[in-house]
């Protein structure tokens, strides 16, 4: 247990440079598969692997690949999703700052399985300092000739570009991605088509997370069968997962899929256990979207079996006990924590992000935010309680992607299994807030 | 292809969508549809208001699609079935859209120069209920002024892009668009360019509220007041095919031909528009063929009163400045 396959080399003081990072091996799978495999051969070597989307909805990736259309004449684009901007999850950041060329050798194998001789990396505005980082590892790349004209003497030429986005959750969403790399606005597009047909520039386009990327170098190194050996089942290899939260030691930790969420929650090697000696309360296991799980539950399934992290064990029970392990960001609540303040902030920030496009989510966002803000001044009412489930409902599977979704979630998984805090409020009249956040924040008064 | 809209089979060409589709079977099957609009490529799929369930996908694939689709966006399959107003999940689902296209709207309907042609009264009546559940301030904005013949009142839009496709596609410059995001995106000119070119009036008649409306005619008359005719005249930019909003001998208003479904015939250019307020102008056809599903129809005219009292009581309610009391 506990191999790591992108982290190994975190701590290598100047991993971050080239030479450093070719030293300990390196830009290896671009040999591998520009000089003895075939494109054609490295999805199957992906398929093969069992690798599965780590931007969250876990779609596999090597079958997302072969449904790439390759008409005669019309260029393919891979792009690389990193826009990172679910609240939770800062992985992809992290790898990316602490070893830039491992995405870089990701695209290069990605792009020549796909055929791409053009690919980008979008990021995130408020990454800019990482697009600094990325472009410079890029400009080494190409001075040693991983990147340009006739790589390593083959016929493959591949240029490389970052694109840095403007800030804005939506375009994480890959056809707004789309769009806002165009240079228009971050607007999602109704689906179909879809990008395997028709994405950037109306040509075929696979977009895929920083993380999928970077963890194609180590399958092609260590052959897809022998990386689908880690983890148990549909869940392969190894995840990055950013915790965070009332942890003892919150970052960013490689694990290898199926390792209990106990042991994740309170070994010393990942997270340390809660702080201050305190209850576990809830965790938020995949990124703010997913369904926020009480302790119990959480740890166990409902049919008694301990919580693994992989992708099928954390949905076990589907929505109405499990959860998701959506992008990897685990956020963790001691027993102090109002579900219902955390909740307000989350909601916030999904009215915040709506592109404003269709109206359930354009609308329904704020308006729950608004009645939250409510259950934060002591107004509400027990009614409320109902009007927001019923909201969420009337967002949830009606919106042209999946923000809306994103949005009605958490809402509706806080009220399934924290009703009774809602409920006090409202019949009291008053919000305790006791989070520890507050508490560090309070100017010291009587 | 063969395909089955709340029980009644059709056949159509590969390509069709299911509210294409729906319309061709008729007004008792067809979705209602704020934002699509079958003149305009690439309209549809924002409103959400024309939701329907397929219950199965095809002949080969009969499994239900789990979520709603929106039927302006989806085309047909074979053997498709489609479930519009017999489901009552479709339904409760497009009652939750009309509200959410309702809680932000002013509901200033009595004082709106859209009153009696607004889809969206049309929809509220028909889809919405009567009450409000939305208890909070709503969105406010400026008024703006797009040049001198057209009126931008973005309190009143819904966002449904049909002004911003128009533009992008009929008009040779593209200074229309949409700024900010979520519910305070916004239809802008990019800073109040004006529209200036000579179809931007079609703006007006795509814009299923009273958000944009025509200048030279706000406050004038009510519409229902006004007798609408089919008129003609040759003009070298468009069909010269409008409607004449007459009062007396008197030319209220110029617009578009609309056909059943509410939707432009021909687009006008601006000339015939705004330019051509005499009779003399124009040949007249005959009277206007009017909807009489429509609630400026006669037949509906005291169901508009009613939808007026209930708008009325619903701002009371909500502490609403009274509309007599407004600027
Ligand atoms: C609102 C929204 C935001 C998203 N944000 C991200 C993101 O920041 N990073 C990411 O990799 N995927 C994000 N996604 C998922 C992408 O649409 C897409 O599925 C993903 O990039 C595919 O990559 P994968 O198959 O490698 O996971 C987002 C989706 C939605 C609906
Ligand atoms: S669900 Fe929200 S973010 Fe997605 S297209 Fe609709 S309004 Fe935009
Ligand atoms: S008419 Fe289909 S979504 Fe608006």
């Amino acid at each position: 247990m506990g191999r790591k396959l992108l982290l190994a080399h975190e701590n290598v003081p100047g991993i971050d440079r080239l030479d450093v990072y070719r030293a300990h091996g390196g830009y290896a799978s671009v040999e591998k598969a520009l000089k003895s495999m075939k494109p054609e051969d490295v999805v199957e070597e992906v398929k093969k692997s069992g690798l599965r989307g780590r931007g969250g909805a876990g779609f596999p990736t090597g079958l997302k690949w072969s449904f790439l259309a390759k008409p005669e004449g019309v260029p393919r684009y891979l792009v690389c999703n990193a826009d990172e901007s679910e609240p939770g999850t800062f992985k992809d950041r992290y790898l990316m700052e602490k070893i830039p060329h491992s995405l870089i050798e990701g695209m290069i194998v990605s792009s020549y399985a796909l055929g791409s001789n053009t690919s980008y990396i979008y990021i995130r505005g408020e990454y800019f300092y990482v697009s600094r980082i990325l472009e410079k590892a890029i400009q080494e790349a190409y001075e040693a000739g991983w990147l340009g004209k006739n790589i390593l003497g083959t016929d493959y030429s591949l240029d490389l570009y970052v694109q840095v986005g403007a800030g804005a959750y939506i375009c994480g969403e890959e056809t707004a991605l789309i769009e806002s790399l165009e240079g228009k606005r971050g607007n999602p597009r109704i689906k179909p088509p879809f990008p395997a047909v028709a994405g950037l520039w109306g040509c075929p386009t696979v977009v895929n997370n920083v993380e999928t990327i970077a963890a194609v170098a180590p399958i092609i190194n260590m052959g897809g069968e022998e990386y689908a050996k880690i983890g148990i089942g549909k869940s392969t290899g190894t995840k990055l997962i950013s915790a965070s939260g009332h942890i003892n030691k919150p970052g960013v930790y490689e694990i290898e899929l199926g390792l209990p969420v106990e042991e994740f929650i309170y070994s010393d090697q990942y997270c340390g256990g809660i702080r201050n000696g305190k209850k576990l309360k809830a965790v938020v296991a995949g990124g703010s979207s997913v369904p926020i799980l009480p302790a119990d539950l959480i740890l166990k399934t409902a049919k008694g079996e301990p919580r693994l992290m992989t992708y099928e064990s954390l949905f076990d029970g589907g929505f109405q006990s499990g959860t998701m392990l959506g992008s990897g960001g685990f956020i963790v609540m001691d027993e102090d924590t109002s579900i219902v303040k955390n909740l307000w902030n989350f909601t916030r920030f999904y009215h915040h992000e709506s592109c404003g496009q269709c109206s359930p989510c354009r609308e329904g966002t704020g308006w729950m935010e608004k009645i939250l803000h409510k259950f934060l001044e002591g107004t509400a009412n027990l009614s409320d309680i109902d009007l927001l489930w019923d909201i969420q409902s009337k967002i949830e599977g009606k919106t042209i992607c999946p923000l809306g979704d994103a949005a009605a979630w958490p809402v509706a998984s806080a009220i399934r299994h924290f009703k009774q805090e809602f409920e006090e409020i409202a019949k009291s009249k008053k919000f305790k807030d006791v989070s520890h956040y507050e508490r560090l924040h309070k100017p010291a008064m009587a | 292809m063969k395909v089955t809209i709340d029980g009644i089979e059709i056949d159509v060409p590969k390509g069709t969508t299911i509210l294409q589709a729906a319309r061709m079977i008729g007004k008792k099957v067809a979705p209602p549809a704020m934002c699509y609009y079958s003149k305009l490529k690439t309209t549809g799929g924002y409103c959400r208001t024309c939701i329907v369930k397929v219950t199965k996908a095809s002949a080969q694939n009969p499994n239900p699609i789990p979520k709603p689709v929106a039927s302006c966006r989806t085309e047909v399959a074979d053997g498709m079935e489609v479930q519009n107003f017999t489901s009552q999940e479709v339904i409760e689902a497009r009652k939750g859209v009309v509200e959410f296209l309702l809680i932000n709207h002013p509901l200033d309907c009595p004082i709106c120069d859209q009153a009696g042609e607004c889809k969206l009264q049309d929809l509220g009546y028909e889809h919405g209920s009567a009450k409000t559940r939305y208890e909070f301030k709503r969105r406010e904005y400026e008024m703006i002024d797009i040049g001198d013949k057209i009126k931008l009142h973005m309190n009143r839009c819904i966002l449904c892009y049909r002004c911003v496709k128009l533009c992008d596609q009929l008009t040779d410059k593209r200074v229309h668009g949409v700024i900010h995001r979520g519910d305070a995106a916004e239809i802008s000119t990019y800073i109040k360019n004006v529209i200036d070119n000579d179809f931007s009036g079609n703006v007006i008649d795509v814009c299923p509220v009273g958000a944009l409306t025509d200048r030279t005619f706000r406050f004038k008359q009510r519409v229902w007041f006004t007798k609408p005719v089919d008129a003609k005249r040759n003009c070298d930019k468009c069909s010269g095919k409008v409607r004449l909003w007459l009062k007396g001998e008197e030319v209220l208003r110029v617009t578009a031909r609309m056909d059943e479904w509410g939707e432009v015939e021909d687009f006008i250019c601006n000339a015939c528009r705004f330019e051509k307020k005499r009779k003399s102008d124009w040949t007249i056809e005959g009277p206007s063929k009017i909807d009489r599903h429509s609630v400026i129809s006669q037949n509906h005219y005291e169901h508009l009163n009613e939808l007026k009292v209930k708008a009325m009581k619903q701002q009371k309610a909500l502490g609403f400045m009274p509309f007599d009391k407004r600027p």
